[in-house]
């Protein structure tokens, strides 16, 4: 698939010929074949016009907002900057110590997202599939999708009264004889509570794929490793889990291209400036830094610092499981 | 659990009325791991809308947990009498529309017009869209545009930058390439023009893809906080997602002056479980019966995705 970033076709006359030819009475130059297209399909690319704009605008135009990173920014002038200044903004992020230390939390986060977020669905829609009454699987997935339907501040907003001193979380505490604990408060609670509370939001939902792959295997595979004596575990081992190695890759590429990406809005949502030292991400410091303390330049300078490496852990990613496994998305 | 599921003996699939004894065990451990699953999801909401009907010294002192402790509906009243609660929510309903019409529109000509195989230059266009999904140019400069664009303070600044999904785009594309191509070709014979034929065609043979992607959008503009939070400057314009997050983040404590010492006290005790209960309701209420839409919409997407 094409990643081109070239606006799109109408007007252009001497875009590239198309890789595939769609027909044997298509013209020899590329030339008459768009004036062709255009004549017989012009109806079409119209329709096509508003949703380019719209890419073009608020998509790509931002992308190139971003040589603000090099250049001086006044609130009110130019989107593109007022004159270059080079990589002072770069050095200046890579020099402060704060900038070290949200890069630090957000690899934290992000791994922990990772390694929890990532197989417990699996494991879900594993235990979820050996239910045999349906009325019970239905039941308990309608159940577990649910949050995954709430806002990210209804959830944040359920995660911080269930933490509250009076709440459920420190009632318990308490019959074990333990005094409150104020979670939200502390920064050695965070991690666990953005994790947390993250699972709780996900792992029901991120199951739906993997039990859509696992009525796609093949029963008779099954049917096989029976006869040759294959125990249930056997059976998990090697049928079930290569029938859903593809989607397993694909989730797994897709969330290492997001792992710099952390919860953005639930960490804004859930952080206070006295977990700062372990929830402050780089994504939330930029924010502050840019939108509350108008260093645009600066802080457009490390979004895309982060953009450049989340493109590279995705096409890395996407490298590494086609050479391995034969499984890619593009 | 992993034990179990070693033990040696061979089940077969044919004598489901008859497991062996490991796999009896292991469907009872399964059993009681899936009833967890549930507790713990659902625990949090009956908690919540228990609380939000409780007394202040009864939540204060812990004792909430199922059901309402020394019944009190304080609360309910106040926001019920905030106008600035009537106002966000209503600007949540506005804002939803609006954006939800803007998005399918575009979704729908895009997706249509991707979704001919035999189009010079799809290729370009496809790619234009799903390159986003793999890099965006963050948010500070998408700050500066909306800014500079003067769509501040207005619903555009919601729904214009959020108007196609590329996820969404795709799943529709996937099912306009599933029609078969024989009405389509008929209605162009007929005369109809590609307008005509999309509008009088396609769209009436789409309406369960139109559903779910209404659905879709529809939530997820719901839900979404953000952008208001970061474009709109005045109270009176934030949907009601925002409304709640001033009041978990303690920046304002909800309903209006006059009320009384003690219930400002009440107030403080369980205003946040009464504004999650406000806002989750419309969704908890339409979720049953959407469920199976996002379901199967997601199930198109990753397919052809």
């Amino acid at each position: 698939m094409s990643t081109s970033t070239t606006s799109a076709p109408p007007p252009g006359t001497q875009d590239p010929p198309p890789k595939t030819r769609h027909g044997p009475e298509r013209p020899v130059t590329a030339r008459r074949g768009w004036r062709r297209a255009l004549r017989r399909d012009w109806q079409l690319y119209s329709l096509a016009v508003l949703p380019l704009l719209f890419f073009l605008v608020f998509r790509y135009l931002p992308m190139i907002g971003n040589v603000i990173a090099f250049r001086r920014f006044e609130p009110g002038g130019s989107i593109l900057g007022e004159r270059w200044v080079g990589l002072r903004y770069v050095r200046m992020f890579l020099t402060d110590p704060t900038f070290w230390q949200v890069f630090r939390n957000t690899l934290w986060l992000g791994g922990l997202t990772l390694v929890f977020c990532f197989p417990i669905p699996i494991v879900l829609a594993l235990l979820l599939n050996e239910v045999r009454r349906r009325s019970l699987k239905r039941f308990v997935q309608s159940v577990s999708y649910l949050p995954h339907f709430l806002s990210v501040v209804i959830v944040a907003g359920i995660t911080m009264q269930m933490l509250a001193t009076d709440g459920p979380v420190n009632h318990v505490l308490d019959w074990f004889g333990h005094d409150p604990v104020r979670f939200i408060q502390e920064p050695g609670w965070f991690r666990t509570i953005y994790v947390g509370s993250e699972i709780w939001q996900t792992a029901g939902w991120g199951t739906i794929l993997y039990l859509a792959a696992l009525t796609t295997i093949d029963e008779d595979l099954y049917e096989a490793a029976r006869i040759d004596g294959a125990s249930r575990w056997r059976q998990i081992w090697h049928v079930t889990l290569p029938g859903i190695r593809p989607t397993m890759i694909t989730l797994l590429i897709l969330n290492i291209g997001t792992f710099l990406a952390v919860g953005f809005e639930k960490v804004l949502l859930l952080y206070n400036p006295l977990t700062y030292p372990t929830a402050d991400v780089v994504s939330t410091y930029l924010y502050r830094a840019g939108v509350e303390s108008n260093s645009f330049s600066y802080a457009a300078a490390i979004g895309l610092f982060e953009a450049i490496i989340g493109l590279v852990l995705v096409t890395g990613a996407n490298q590494l499981s086609r050479r391995t496994v034969g499984t890619s998305l593009w | 659990m992993v034990s179990l599921l070693t033990s040696r003996a061979p089940r077969p699939r044919t004598s489901v009325n008859q497991p062996t004894r490991g796999y009896r065990v292991f469907q009872g451990v399964n059993g009681v791991i899936l009833t967890l699953v549930v507790l713990v999801t659902l625990y949090p909401f009956v908690n919540i809308i228990a609380r939000s009907f409780s007394g202040e010294r009864q939540i204060r002192a812990g004792e909430v947990t199922l059901w309402p402790e020394g019944f009190n509906l304080t609360t309910y009243r106040i926001v019920f009498q905030d106008s600035m609660f009537w106002r966000n929510y209503g600007n949540t309903v506005l804002y939803t529309v609006v954006s939800t019409v803007i998005a399918m529109a575009l979704t729908t000509c895009y997706a249509y017009v991707l979704s001919k195989r035999n189009l010079k230059g799809r290729g370009v266009l496809v790619g234009v869209a799903v390159f986003t999904m793999f890099f965006t140019g963050g948010l500070i400069p998408h700050y500066v545009l909306v800014t500079s664009l003067g769509l501040k303070n207005s619903v555009w600044a919601i729904a214009l930058p959020n108007a196609i999904s590329v996820f969404n785009l795709l799943v529709m594309k996937a099912f306009f390439e599933s029609l078969p191509t024989e009405l389509e070709e008929a209605a162009e014979i007929d005369g109809l023009s590609t307008y005509g034929i999309l509008l009088r065609v396609v769209l009436p043979l789409s309406k369960a893809v139109i559903a779910t992607m209404v659905l879709f959008y529809s939530v997820s503009f719901w839900n979404s906080w953000f952008s208001a939070y970061l474009y709109m400057d005045r109270t009176e314009l934030m949907p009601a997602t925002v409304y709640l997050r001033n009041l978990i983040s303690g920046a304002t404590t909800g309903g209006n002056a006059g009320a009384g010492t003690e219930q400002l006290s009440q107030v403080g005790a369980n205003i946040q479980a009464v504004a999650i209960v406000l806002t989750s309701l419309p969704i908890l209420c339409v979720y049953p019966f959407v469920q199976r839409y996002f379901v199967s919409g997601v199930m198109l997407g990753a397919v052809k995705g």
